[in-house]
């Protein structure tokens, strides 16, 4: 029998028997539904971790010079924690040995950060904010861009000048309805003025990073950000060109072996972090979810499956009379068979596909109403719809095999 | 083995249509649209062994108009289900157009039965959330046909039966013997060998009883052969030839003004044969 006489005929089953063909549809349609729902969100925060939190972190091109990895995610292993705490950190002295290694044309940066409490006249208590004591072309590498004011100077950042450059949020709380550049905020009991404000550079995952203050890392401030005051949390490199990125890692390792006085068979004790280093707990993670992602839904499925399977016998058994009708006008068993396996399918392609409208729906309702993000895969779209279709094919099996062997005449005499 | 005569079989007798089956005994030859040899039917219920048909020979020719008639029990059901190839026998041969179809496979039987076969039966049997038109369209959507040359079949079989007007309309919108005439246009859009009719005035009153066999008469006339099973006699009356079956064997083969003498008494009792 033609393939579309088929589908025909079981839309038409669907249109004449709408309720019970939507309860027969709800698990296979629920299940696709998350699966799309849950992929995409996982989908949405990869291309979100890939482009946006860690291309702000580490920006292109670059690696971080660290005595640990500061993005540190997953499970860890305490042994590995306890090796982290041993290790020596990084001192200022060291930023002149590894920066003279680098090829010609690398840019450089020190950072030291820590949360401290700011405050200011014209406003309120003193509140918490992100603060970076940095040296070299930390705004270049960060690519951040001064919408107000200016950068410091090479003698501001030589001098330790007590000025600052802040985040947008860090004018909105201390200086509110005015212009910051040129008024004083204070941090540590002392005064540092305001020479220039950043661009908003957004939030990821709830947090904001825009509640920041950048100061000379010669400035008094650096003393506060950590237990010695000569120790740095960072040196950032960024190098012209993808290609010179291990032969500069390279360099440094070397450097920073010598100036710790490892033997060869010793392990590095500092850390040099990148974007991909960065991101392999990531798609570690990322792995686990997608998995998750399928795994549950998949379990909607099996219970839609059961359902369909269940309402293609009882489909079977009430129109075991069409059947021998069908039977005695000339119909053979695959064409039985093939009727009621494509019932099933179509009824549960068509669940899948509404699975798939509202899951695309849920998980934009999801990006809408909380931070996590959310991108639609083409292929999640896909594997939804043909995994409807094989799941009505597979519980459609048994009922339509039923179906095909009926005798015509026993067929024909049910009422 | 394969040659019987052409001509005239006189089938008035048990005795003569025993002569037809010697005759016939071997391959039958194209004129003969049904040839039975001792077909046997037996049912295994619970163990005990129901036999339904004992060994029957008949043989029918293109254009004839038979009525198989018997009490219920007689196995004329059994018959007609053998002969229209939805069941096998247990035992014998049945020739249908030159075929032997006996030992078939359950496919094959089911080619049979779209291409040689069309059915009407008692209750009808349409597919109740079909129109008439799909209805008619069945047996064609089985042959493969196209859909556009399916419609178009499919109506003109319905214009047939006079009813292209209610082509669009579902079986429970029509009348009973609007019905019966959709089945019919179903039965014979395939333009099938034998047209088998089981019961087919049993759900319908007198009056569209009488139209409905004169549907019958005429497409005898048209030369359709034409098979009908029924306990009424008034109905058998109206067959050129009447098979009675009894306990599973056939008791008489008569043709129609035989029948009508012997019947006459009865018949004028239940009001008379039309046409």
């Amino acid at each position: 029998m033609l393939f579309i006489e088929a589908i025909r005929l079981a839309l038409n089953t669907i249109r004449a028997q709408k309720l019970k063909s939507f309860f027969t549809l709800l698990g296979v349609c629920i299940g696709v539904m998350f699966l799309i729902a849950v992929v995409s969100i996982v989908e949405g925060m990869g291309r979100y971790m890939e482009k946006d939190l860690i291309g702000k972190l580490i920006g292109v091109n670059s690696f971080e010079l660290r005595h640990r990895p500061n993005i540190n995610m997953g499970d860890m292993d305490p042994s590995v924690w306890e090796e982290y705490r041993r290790r020596p950190r990084l001192y200022h002295d060291d930023v002149r040995p590894v920066v003279d290694a680098l090829p010609a044309g690398t840019r450089w940066a020190v950072v030291s950060d820590n949360t401290l409490p700011i405050s200011s006249r014209y406003s309120g208590g003193p509140r918490n904010a992100q603060i970076s004591a940095v040296e070299g072309d930390y705004f270049a590498i960060r690519r951040f861009v001064i919408v107000e004011g200016r950068e410091f100077t090479p003698q501001e950042l030589e001098m330790g000048t007590p000025v600052v450059i802040i985040g947008q949020d860090v004018v909105k709380r201390l200086f509110p309805g005015l212009s910051a550049v040129g008024r004083e905020l204070r941090m540590g009991g002392l005064p540092y003025t305001v020479v220039g404000v950043l661009e908003s550079q957004g939030s990821a995952i709830g947090i904001s990073f825009d509640n920041q203050v950048f100061a000379p890392w010669q400035s008094p401030v650096h003393r506060l950000l950590n237990r010695v005051p000569q120790i740095i949390d960072a040196v950032i490199v960024q190098v012209p060109t993808a290609s010179q990125m291990t032969e500069a890692q390279e360099r440094v390792r070397q450097v920073m072996r010598t100036r710790h006085k490892l033997r060869p068979a010793q392990p590095d004790n500092f850390s040099v972090q990148t974007a991909e280093s960065a991101l392999e707990f990531w798609n570690k993670i990322k792995r686990y979810l997608v998995l998750a992602g399928i795994a549950l839904p998949a379990i909607g499925l099996v219970v839609g499956a059961i359902v369909i399977m269940n309402i293609m016998l009882v489909a079977v058994a009430e129109r075991t009379r069409e059947i021998g009708i069908r039977k005695a006008l000339g119909a053979r068993r695959a064409d039985i068979l093939t009727q009621f396996l494509i019932e099933a399918a179509t009824l549960s392609t068509v669940g899948a596909a509404l699975g798939v409208a509202l899951g695309i729906g849920l998980a934009k309702l999801i990006s809408a109403v909380s931070p996590l993000p959310a991108t639609v895969a083409p292929w999640s779209v896909a594997v939804g719809v043909a995994l409807g279709a094989g799941v009505g094919i597979i519980s459609g099996v048994y009922p339509a095999s039923r179906a095909s062997m009926l005798d015509p005449i026993a067929a024909l005499r049910q009422e | 083995m394969s040659q019987f005569t052409e001509g005239e079989v006189p089938l008035s007798t048990t005795a003569e249509r025993q002569a037809v089956t010697a005759q016939t005994g071997a391959t039958p030859g194209r004129d003969w649209v049904i040839v039975t040899r001792g077909i046997k039917r037996e049912y295994d219920m619970g163990g005990e062994i129901v036999r339904a048909l004992r060994g029957v020979d008949i043989a029918i020719r293109r254009n004839e108009y038979v009525a198989i008639m018997g009490p219920s029990g007689s196995g004329k059901s059994t018959l007609m289900n053998l002969i229209g190839c939805l069941d096998t026998p247990s035992a014998g041969e049945y020739w249908l157009n030159g075929t032997l179809v006996s030992s078939m496979k359950d496919d094959e039987l089911a080619r049979i039965r779209n291409k040689e076969i069309g059915f009407v039966f008692q209750t009808f049997n349409l597919l109740p959330r079909a129109t008439a038109l799909h209805n008619v369209e069945l047996p064609l959507v089985y042959a493969g046909m196209s859909a556009k040359q399916r419609r178009e079949t499919a109506a003109e079989a319905l214009d047939r039966v006079q009813l292209t007007s209610r082509m669009h309309h579902k079986p429970n919108e029509l009348s009973g013997g609007q019905r019966q005439r959709v089945a019919i246009a179903r039965a014979l859009v395939n333009k099938p060998s034998i047209l088998l009719a089981d019961e087919p005035t049993g759900n319908l009153d007198s009056q569209t009883s009488q139209e409905i066999m004169k549907v019958f008469e005429s497409l005898a006339d048209q030369g359709q052969t034409v098979i009908m099973v029924t306990h009424e006699q008034d109905i058998a009356a109206h067959a050129r030839r009447v098979v009675a079956l009894h306990d599973g064997q056939v008791s008489s083969d008569t043709r129609r003004e035989r029948f009508l003498e012997e019947h006459a008494s009865a018949i004028v009792a239940k009001g008379g044969v039309v046409g």
